[in-house]
């Protein structure tokens, strides 16, 4: 399925100047998988660690978490706290 | 150097313990004596978390060496409470949830008893600077003077 | 198995989530037994002390640790040596613990000893010769990114940070959307102003320590008081080329962490000379070293530009941040750009925010990384725009208010959030119409964080008599375990007193992530939840089988198992109590448990007000009352929610008036103790008021909402409004120090 992907400011110089990338992907794994394939710039951030946004719920590490078009899916930076 | 004898009572117990000259009161609680309830939070005299009592006296035992202990009444935490029975501001603490780590709790304690034996109804400005030599990070005081004001009331009415 | 959320918040009429009853670990804490970090002991422990770097930067050509070895009662000494390769990712975590080419703050470990007294360890430590080649450093954050400032690495920015930046600029962040400059060409008028604020530490009153047991046979103990023993386990495994399963981690009591126990400091060191002597190495950190070496937060450098219309409808807004995280990448400036424009639904927002290393202490989370600093010079500015238009300050934001579907500044469209709640009770509140003196002055703000949810495990355990035992694996930061017990009490319908909840060790559970982003109550609370629905699951099936009917046909009420309808069968309800009794009977010990990647953590908004006098001579500044409206989602406790509220604010109070690391010429830290670091005492505050706002998250079984990292949020902001109405002069630089305020009412006649 084609899922859209919006990237934070930072990173758009790395996808082709886009906020927003598509990938084929059906879940959280396979959006990181594409999206460094598609976008080899991006890779060092995606290895370094994201969190993604799904319908404004965040998801730290959960790569089968599946994903659908009509789904906001928002890429962060890997949330800490104190 | 070699060690020094002191004969001492600590909550009422006669103890006797060896320590080096340049050990605080602070050290041998703890390390030499195993009551780990008085907790060091500075080591300055700074945050009264090693508040105990000298003969009646709130002191910080981070400031008292071990051998000045000699011939003293000493009073920690571990004293406060009559066996199994809490003192009035031990369950004040608790009901009022007036602690949230609990590291500072022991020197409040002994710092909030020691100032109760004194003034039976203390107001909220003389609560709050009495234990103004105590630090605490996580609660704001706020529930901690509630617990004293609360303690204090109920200490007179009893 | 996802939880059925939705049944429980509509129709729950909750027992004792709600209530107020006793900790369980509140008589240990009030008797003085209640063991932390320092109160352990073991046959022959030794005692380990750390030799820090005097320099703020320097070349380490060599160290000599012979003469030290040569003392009578020394039994370990440990160097950079002592440790070998590890991944990219801990190699910062590893050069903190224990410096290796460089010295690259005042405070830097450069070596450790393991010796049979405090006293000779001290001893020892003056016999290590250390040959420096002292560098120039750089401390401050704008001096650190000019051109001509002494470099601390050769390589260290990223692809992020564009050419020709001084070396010490490592990352770039950019968060928003829309473009600013058409929404700043469409206001009416446009405020842009820059703040700085200094460097604070999260002041927990335990200092780190730790009692560390590594033997020959490469089995480990590691006894410290720390937010999260999962993850101390797996890092100092690693710095110790160690598999996990072999170091055993318990987390004592904790006496206070905010996020600056969430790393590793001196355990690995204590872990490897308890490995080299062979024998228990307890370790403490003193005052002074927990100010020099362990994490404080950033000093930070920031513009804001805000442009609003008469109305009060802000057009556009734009926030560069500059944050330095010490000797090491990973200021929180991502998170300080991400939030900072978070509590407003803006259709143009633009946040940039540069990290920046400097010869100082690497820092650590302080509760809510990088968001109070970067909401200080936003409201701050909001609160001037809201003057010029003579605006009520809370009306502007209810105006601007981000709701349910908005746009947040950092990406994501909000859920379910609790903003305007926050805002209308604020509005409502006789604090906000309660008459002011002279001198006196009253400010507002907004503030919000993120929470998450993350790996959970919990065990829970139904005994023979009836009661049960609940483990879970996130240290007890702010009173957890009475919060878990409670929820556990509830699914299982039993009274709470029957419910001993514990922290169990890394040997007893699977991972869980760290007591940090207020996530305990929510991901532990969710694991309990499914643990006990698990174990009544077990319990139902073993009625069903007494019973001899279907285990559909059975279901739990009020703490029992019963018949679920005419047709099941007549049977007297069975309680807990007595289907555990005989477990042995039915199938053995019954067990509920959970391993989970908690998701559904739902935002924590707030608004601060605050009152406060300035002395006009002294510039000193006396906080006069203070009022916290935060959203809970549901408070389990509410007395420990409040203590979330007050401590927050509290530390915000002692951000904005008196708190800052301080640097000499020689890049030395001038105030490494509790008296010259002053945090706020007893009689400098007022009682903190606190409003529990209930806006349900629809994420978790009960709704609820992280709190403990937003409450510290708002206060700077809040308190920077308050002082500078009081003073009649913006105030830009924290802390507003009696000298600082002083200087600016001078400026300004």
């Amino acid at each position: 399925m084609l899922i859209t992907v919006k990237i934070w400011g930072s990173l758009k110089a790395a996808a082709g100047d886009q906020s927003e990338v598509q990938v084929e992907a059906k879940n959280i794994r396979q959006m990181l998988d594409r999206l460094g394939e598609a976008h080899p710039r991006l890779k060092p951030q995606l290895d370094r660690g994201v969190s993604v946004s799904v319908d404004g719920q965040i998801y730290r590490d959960a790569w089968f978490t599946p994903l659908k078009p009509e789904n906001e899916i928002v890429l962060l930076p890997r949330l800490s706290g104190g | 150097m070699s060690q020094i004898h002191v004969s001492t009572k600590i909550n009422g117990d006669a103890t006797e313990y060896l320590c080096e000259p340049d050990e605080t009161l602070l050290d041998v609680l703890r390390d030499r004596l195993g009551m780990t309830g008085t907790k060091e939070g500075c080591g300055t005299g700074d945050c009264g978390a090693c508040s105990v009592t000298l003969d009646g006296r709130l002191v910080c035992s981070c400031l008292v060496l071990g051998a000045e202990a000699e011939g003293c009444e000493v009073g920690t935490i571990e004293g406060v409470a009559e066996g199994e029975a809490l003192h009035p501001l031990q369950t004040k603490f608790l009901e009022h949830a007036a602690l949230q780590c609990g590291v500072c709790t022991p020197g409040f304690l002994v710092a909030a008893k020691s100032l109760l034996e004194r003034n039976s109804d203390p107001s909220e400005e003389e609560v709050r600077y009495w234990l103004a030599g105590n630090l605490c990070r996580c609660t704001g005081y706020d529930k901690i003077i509630r617990a004293v004001l609360d303690t204090a009331k109920e200490m007179r009415s009893a | 198995m996802p939880l059925d959320h939705q049944a429980n918040q509509d129709e729950k009429d909750f027992r004792i989530v709600g209530q107020r009853p006793l900790r369980p670990d509140g008589i240990d804490k009030v008797t003085g037994r209640a063991r932390f970090g320092a109160d352990m002991t073991a046959p022959g422990m030794l005692i380990g002390r750390v030799l820090r770097s005097p320099h703020a930067h320097a070349r380490i050509r060599s160290i000599d640790t012979s003469k030290a070895l040569a003392l009578p009662g020394v039994k370990a000494v440990v160097t950079r040596d002592d440790f070998g390769e590890v991944s990219e990712d801990l190699h910062d975590v590893l050069v903190n613990c224990m410096a290796q080419d460089k010295a690259l703050y005042d405070g830097h470990a450069v070596a450790a000893v393991a010796a049979i007294s405090a006293s000779v360890a001290r001893k020892a430590l003056k016999l290590i010769e250390v040959d420096y080649e002292v560098l120039p450093h750089v401390t401050d954050v704008d001096e650190a990114m000019a051109a001509d400032a002494p470099a601390l690495y050769e390589n260290a920015a990223d692809e992020s940070v564009p050419a020709g930046m001084s070396k010490n600029v490592v990352r770039r962040y950019e968060f928003g959307h829309g473009d600013v400059e058409t929404g700043f060409a469409a206001a009416d008028a446009v405020f842009e102003k820059s703040f700085k604020t200094e460097a604070t530490h999260q002041g927990y009153i335990e200092p780190h320590a730790c009692l560390a047991t590594l033997g020959p046979d490469g089995q480990g103990d590691l006894w410290v008081c720390t937010q999260g023993h999962f993850a101390v386990r797996n890092v100092c495994a690693a710095l110790l080329g160690m598999e996990v399963s072999h170091l055993r981690v318990t987390s004592s009591e904790i006496g206070g962490g905010f996020g600056g126990k969430t790393t590793v400091f001196i355990e690995p060191v204590a872990l490897a000379l308890s490995r080299k002597a062979s024998r228990p190495v307890k370790m403490t950190m003193s005052r002074e070293e927990v100010f020099r070496a362990s994490g404080p937060t950033s000093s930070t450098s920031m513009d804001v530009k805000i442009g609003m219309n008469s109305d009060g409808r802000i057009t556009a807004a734009f926030a560069e941040l500059r944050y330095q995280g010490g000797a090491f990448v990973g200021s929180p400036v991502e998170f300080g750009a991400m939030s900072a424009f978070a509590p407003y639904d803006l259709e143009h927002a633009k946040t940039v925010g540069w990290d920046v290393v400097t010869n100082r202490p690497k820092q650590a989370a302080y509760r809510a990384p990088g968001a109070p600093m970067a909401a200080f010079a936003v409201e701050s500015v909001i609160d001037e725009l809201c003057k010029h238009f003579d605006l009520d300050p809370l009306e502007v934001r209810l105006k601007n208010a981000s709701t349910d579907g908005s746009q947040a500044s950092y990406g994501p469209k909000f859920g379910k959030i609790g903003l305007t709640a926050t805002l209308e009770a604020a509005k409502n509140h006789p604090h906000y119409s309660a008459p002011l003196g002279p001198n006196q002055g009253r400010g507002v703000a907004c503030g919000f964080w993120f929470n998450f949810g993350g790996q959970t495990c919990v065990s829970l355990n139904i005994q023979d008599d009836g009661t049960v035992g609940l483990s879970v694996g996130t240290p007890d930061i702010g009173g957890s375990r009475a919060s878990m017990g409670q929820m556990a009490a509830e699914e299982l319908g039993i009274p709470y007193e029957k419910v001993r909840t514990i922290v169990a060790d890394t040997a007893s559970l699977g991972y869980n992530d760290i007591s940090e982003g207020s996530r305990v109550t929510f991901s532990s609370g969710m694991a309990t939840i499914q643990a006990a629905r698990d174990a009544i699951q077990e319990l139902c099936s073993r009625a069903a089988q007494m019973w001899g009917i279907d285990e559909d046909a059975v279901v739990w009420e009020d703490g029992h198992a019963k018949p679920a309808g005419e047709n099941a069968g007549k049977f007297d309800p069975m309680s807990l109590a007595d289907i555990a009794a005989v477990a042995a009977n039915t199938g053995g010990p019954i067990a509920g448990h959970a391993e989970i990647n908690a998701d559904g953590a739902g935002q924590s908004f707030a608004t601060h007000m605050v009152d406060s006098e300035v002395d006009p001579e002294t510039g000193r500044v006396k906080i006069l009352r203070y009022t916290v409206f935060q959203d809970a989602g549901k408070a389990i406790h509410p007395s420990y929610v409040e203590g979330q509220f007050q401590g927050g604010a509290v530390q915000g109070i002692g951000w904005s008036l008196n708190e800052e690391y301080i640097y000499g010429e020689d890049g030395r830290l001038q105030n490494a103790g509790f008296l010259d670091y002053r945090i706020p005492v007893a009689s400098d505050l007022p009682m903190i008021d606190t409003v529990i706002v209930e806006v349900p998250n629809p994420g978790h079984p009960y709704g609820v909402r992280g709190v403990g990292e937003t409450s510290i949020v708002p206060p700077l902001a809040a308190i920077a409004n308050s002082v500078s109405a009081a003073a009649g002069v913006r105030l830009t630089h924290l802390p507003m120090s009696p000298p600082r305020v002083q200087k600016a009412i001078k400026d300004a006649k």
